[in-house]
């Protein structure tokens, strides 16, 4: 017969699979994807105390004025008015990283957009609506062109999109820079320096501050900016077209894993093309906040906001909501950073280094919540078993 | 004597499974010995652990007495283990040498790479163990076997005394895998242990000294292959007789499902890759592709499904032109396909599972509904797929990485099946798959095929080409050299049609208009020896 050393247990059924699904409840899932970015908050918080007791200042007296600051309704606003671009700009990097593809150009491509985008906006006149649309929509191609160009350089002519994307930046500051003289050169100078030609009251998108009103009175020039609606549309927009479309699985597979996409019948020029179009043209829009609130486009337009947007999408993980989170924690940063150099409790600078062990740490954060998730799941599932075998 | 590795009551848990459960394995010093198991019993988390690339939940380990504890593949090397793990990792612009010395360059003066001394070695550790490779040999350029043959250099040069080889023969063709084990003897006779884990039973009876059946995440049995028939040990692996599989009978139609005509590809350097190739397959065949890897099947296949440039001639699916179609239109059209390579072209890793079967087939019901994935009818699809082709997972929403290699490519099977091709392109489906399940394929196919599916397939395992098709073609340097009738051949005489040895003008029609046609010419006598003079190549 066999000359077997069969071990006592193969008699009985081993089994090995769980009943039920062991995937975590969603609230779950949504309070541990949370736990990464807060995480990584908390730390830098320590960190910098650590830095302010080092360089002699008082961490909880800073703590307290960046606190009581940010306590005030006109701040919040101007969190929130910070945070709408930054959003903008999150999502349009997140589309790129969606398709792994690195744009950096979102800085070139929104500041194209604006000075063409008010240009157009102080050109015409027509009644509010199209008006507005007028404006958003040259915006979007603007910097849906400015970001295509990055992608079929890419497609077409091999170039690394994070090096086009780089260059087509430095190319934007170029032609804006020459525009701008060139209005210099004409004379075109409306009383408070040079820009634009002011776009008429019609071309506006109206301010939202009806919502901050029903909490309290608004200190007079604070108003909350009407693109935080725009900026709610592009998240939602974001979501549905990446997570409820064929087009958005499409991406996303080919983000994943190019070979397979392709062989399941997604063409990757295409896909990268479009990814471009269209982080590019969600680009045009992080601008447009400023140009709306100015009536046009100055040579003290707001820079770096496409850098930060990566940052934020970064913190974010490329989720709408996340991303959210990211750029109302980088704008709270940001609001509370002006108090700091009033009241003299902490430089500034601290600000930039929280930042910086923000983003570092998010990334550990992250691995760790992984871990964590995957521990936990593992025991329940050892626990489960121990129950359905007796 | 003490054992080179003792693991006892080894556990290993993910979400929703455990891998292992209390397993136990003692390895012999200077033996071969083998692990066998169903797709996803814990085989491979098994070697991982071992090898340190993955920590245990509970148990201990011992390698030759010492008790160990490996945080990473390093402390794992450093007590003289080493992995081959199934997908190479070579890098193909660099030579044998340079891949075998990466990561532990020797340095001369000046921070150099010592070429010299790094070769000497190489060639020291290749003459000693009997392996046969050139150190300047460019990766790319080297067959499956040969590759194979470098990954274990690598390992060797790196002084392991203990192998972990995770399914080596599963790419390989059969003089390949003779090869393997001629080479395993000679690293057992040098004193070499080795650990392999092969799907192929009688494989594993041929060559193992000692055999460990795992269960479910459990050690089930452990046996010497003289003791066991290749029977008894698929029962202890799935507890249970193994279904025969179903007889065949042709059903073979006179109707075109897909016809080839003059195709040529070329490769980069525009010299063509497959060469004025014409092939015909009808609905209810199977055609078999044999042939050495590297002789234009990938373009072959490339071509067919869209991602290959067609230089010249016609594919007509159907009837319907498609040589210039986008690879969408021609799936949506109703091609269905298995890649060669699962993790490589067939899966989305990072995906939940019901992503992942709706790739290829994302445009159509039940997974779109117009623009919008459906994703209530992606995740019922997927229920179904893992129902009936027994895909193991705790649930659908884990990702395509946290399955088992077998029940990954179950999945894919099943994703192909499920839409009901008319023509199946298929590149070694059951690559991986444990024999029950593999006969479940093999039925599945056979089904289709008597619903009128078309199908193309190649394979690195010519008992599955010859038992599977209703012709096999053979391809060779880029063209359609033989076309011959299973029911005549021997996976011997194949192999070496294959080589371009085997043919003989009296017998041989190898004119591609034939091809596909029913009768074909018969098989050469005797098992073709690939040293006699081949006048077939003077054609
Ligand atoms: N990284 C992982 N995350 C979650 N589950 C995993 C992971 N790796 C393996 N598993 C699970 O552990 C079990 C054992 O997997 P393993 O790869 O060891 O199987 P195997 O015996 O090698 O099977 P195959 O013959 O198919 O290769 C499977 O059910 C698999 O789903
Ligand atoms: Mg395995």
């Amino acid at each position: 017969m066999m000359d077997t050393t069969v071990t006592d247990e193969a008699e009985e059924e081993p089994k090995a699979r769980v009943p039920k699904a062991a995937t975590d409840s969603r609230l779950r899932q949504i309070l541990l994807s949370m736990a990464a970015p807060l995480g990584a908050f908390v730390f830098s918080l320590i960190a910098s105390a650590v830095v302010l007791i080092a360089a002699g200042s008082n961490p909880i007296e800073a703590a307290r004025d960046m606190l009581d600051h940010a306590s005030k309704l006109e701040v919040q606003v101007s969190m929130i008015n910070r945070a709408t671009p930054l959003y903008i700009s999150g999502v349009a990097a997140a589309i790129g990283f969606k398709m792994n593809l690195f744009n950096i150009g979102v800085e070139g491509q929104y500041r194209m957009a604006a000075i063409f985008a008010a240009f157009v906006g102080g050109a015409v006149a027509l009644p509010s609506v199209l008006h507005v649309a007028l404006i958003l929509v040259t915006a979007m191609v603007v910097g849906g062109l400015w970001g295509g160009l990055a992608g079929v350089l890419y497609t077409h002519r091999g170039v690394n999109e994070v090096i086009g994307t780089i260059m087509l930046n430095g190319v934007a500051l170029g032609v804006i820079a020459w525009l701008v003289r060139r209005w210099q050169a004409e004379g075109n100078i409306v009383e408070v320096g040079v820009g634009t030609e002011p776009i008429d009251e019609s071309g506006l998108l109206p301010n939202l501050n009806f919502i901050p009103e029903l909490f309290g009175d608004l200190r007079a020039n604070e108003e909350l900016t009407g693109m935080l609606v725009v900026a709610i549309v592009v998240g939602v927009v974001y979501y549905l077209l990446l997570n409820r479309t064929v087009f958005g699985y499409d991406l996303r597979a080919s983000g994943l894993n190019p070979l397979a996409a392709r062989a399941g019948g997604v063409p990757p020029r295409k896909m990268a093309l479009a990814a471009m179009l269209m982080s590019g043209a969600v680009g045009g829009l992080v601008g447009m906040a400023e140009i709306f609130d100015k009536a046009r486009y100055d040579p003290n337009f707001v820079g770096f906001l496409g850098f930060n947007g990566i940052a934020v999408a970064l913190l974010g993980r490329n989720n709408p909501a996340g991303i959210a989170v990211g750029a109302l924690l980088w704008a709270f940063l940001d609001a509370t950073s002006d108090i700091l150099q009033v009241t003299q409790t902490a430089p500034k600078e601290i600000i930039d280094i929280m930042r910086g062990v923000i983003l570092l740490t998010v990334v550990i954060g992250y691995e760790v919540v992984r871990r964590v998730r995957e521990r936990t799941e593992s025991a329940r599932t050892a626990a489960r078993l121990a129950e359905a075998t007796p | 004597m003490t054992p080179a590795i003792e693991l006892t009551g080894i556990t290993k848990r993910f979400p929703g499974v455990v891998a292992n459960d209390k397993v136990d394995l003692s390895v012999e010093a200077g033996e071969i010995h083998a692990v066998c198991g169903e797709n996803g019993a814990g085989k491979s988390t098994l070697m991982k652990i071992l090898f340190g690339m993955q920590s245990p939940d509970g148990g201990t380990m011992r390698v030759h007495g010492e008790e160990v504890r490996f945080s990473s593949p390093a402390d794992a090397i450093e007590r003289g283990i080493g992995m081959v793990h199934q997908h190479f990792m070579l890098a193909g612009q660099l030579t044998v040498l340079e891949n075998v010395i990466l990561g532990t360059e020797p340095v001369a003066s000046l921070g150099r790479i010592d070429f010299k001394a790094a070769e000497a070695h190489l060639l020291e550790v290749g003459e000693a163990y009997g392996l046969d490779v050139d150190p300047h040999d460019l990766i790319e350029t080297l067959e499956v076997g040969e590759r194979q043959r470098v990954e274990i250099i690598k390992v060797l040069y790196r002084g392991a005394q203990i192998l972990i080889l995770d399914e080596p023969t599963a790419v390989l063709v059969p003089h390949e895998v003779d090869e393997l084990f001629r080479n395993m003897r000679e690293l057992k006779a040098a004193g070499e242990t080795i650990l392999f884990i092969d799907h192929k039973l009688e494989e594993v009876l041929q060559i193992a000294d000692t055999i460990t059946v795992l269960r479910q995440g459990r050690t089930v049995a452990t046996v010497k292959p003289a003791d066991v028939s290749t029977g008894d040990l698929a029962e202890m692996m799935v507890g249970s007789e193994l279904p025969t599989p179903q007889t065949s009978r042709s059903t073979v139609t006179d109707k075109t499902a897909l016809s080839v005509r003059g195709l040529t590809v070329l490769d980069e350097d525009d010299r063509p890759a497959l060469n004025d190739v014409s092939l015909e397959v009808h609905r209810g065949e199977v055609v078999g592709l044999a042939g050495v890897e590297g002789n234009g099947q990938a373009e072959f296949v490339g071509a067919i499904i869209g991602t290959e440039e067609v230089a010249a001639g016609s594919i007509r699916l159907l009837g319907e032109e498609i040589a210039h179609s986008t690879v969408r239109q021609r799936r949506n059209l109703g091609i269905g396909y298995v890649p060669q390579d699962r993790q490589e072209e067939g899966l989305l890793l990072f995906a939940p599972l019901w992503e992942n079967a709706a790739l290829g087939h994302q445009t159509r019901k039940p997974f779109a509904n117009g623009r919008w994935f459906d994703r209530f009818g992606a995740r019922e699809r997927t229920e179904a797929i893992r129902s009936w082709f027994d895909v193991r997972t705790p649930d659908i929403e884990v990702t395509a990485n946290s399955l088992s290699g077998g029940n990954q490519q179950k999945l894919i099977v099943g994703r192909e099946m499920a839409a009901e091709p008319k023509v199946l392109i298929a590149a070694h489906p059951t690559r991986g798959i444990d024999i029950g399940a593999q006969a479940a394929v093999w039925d599945d196919i056979r089904a289709a095929r008597a619903d009128g599916m078309g199908t193309l397939l190649i394979s690195a395992d010519l008992e599955e080409l010859i038992g599977l098709s209703d012709t096999i073609v053979v391809i060779h340097k880029g063209e359609l050299t033989a076309t011959l009738d299973p029911a005549t051949i021997t996976a011997r005489q194949l192999g070496s049609y294959m080589t371009g040895s085997g043919q003989n003008d009296a017998e041989t029609a190898a004119s591609p208009e034939t091809a596909a046609a029913p009768e074909t010419a018969a098989a050469p006598e005797g098992p073709g020896d690939p040293a006699a003079g081949d006048p077939g190549e003077s054609r």
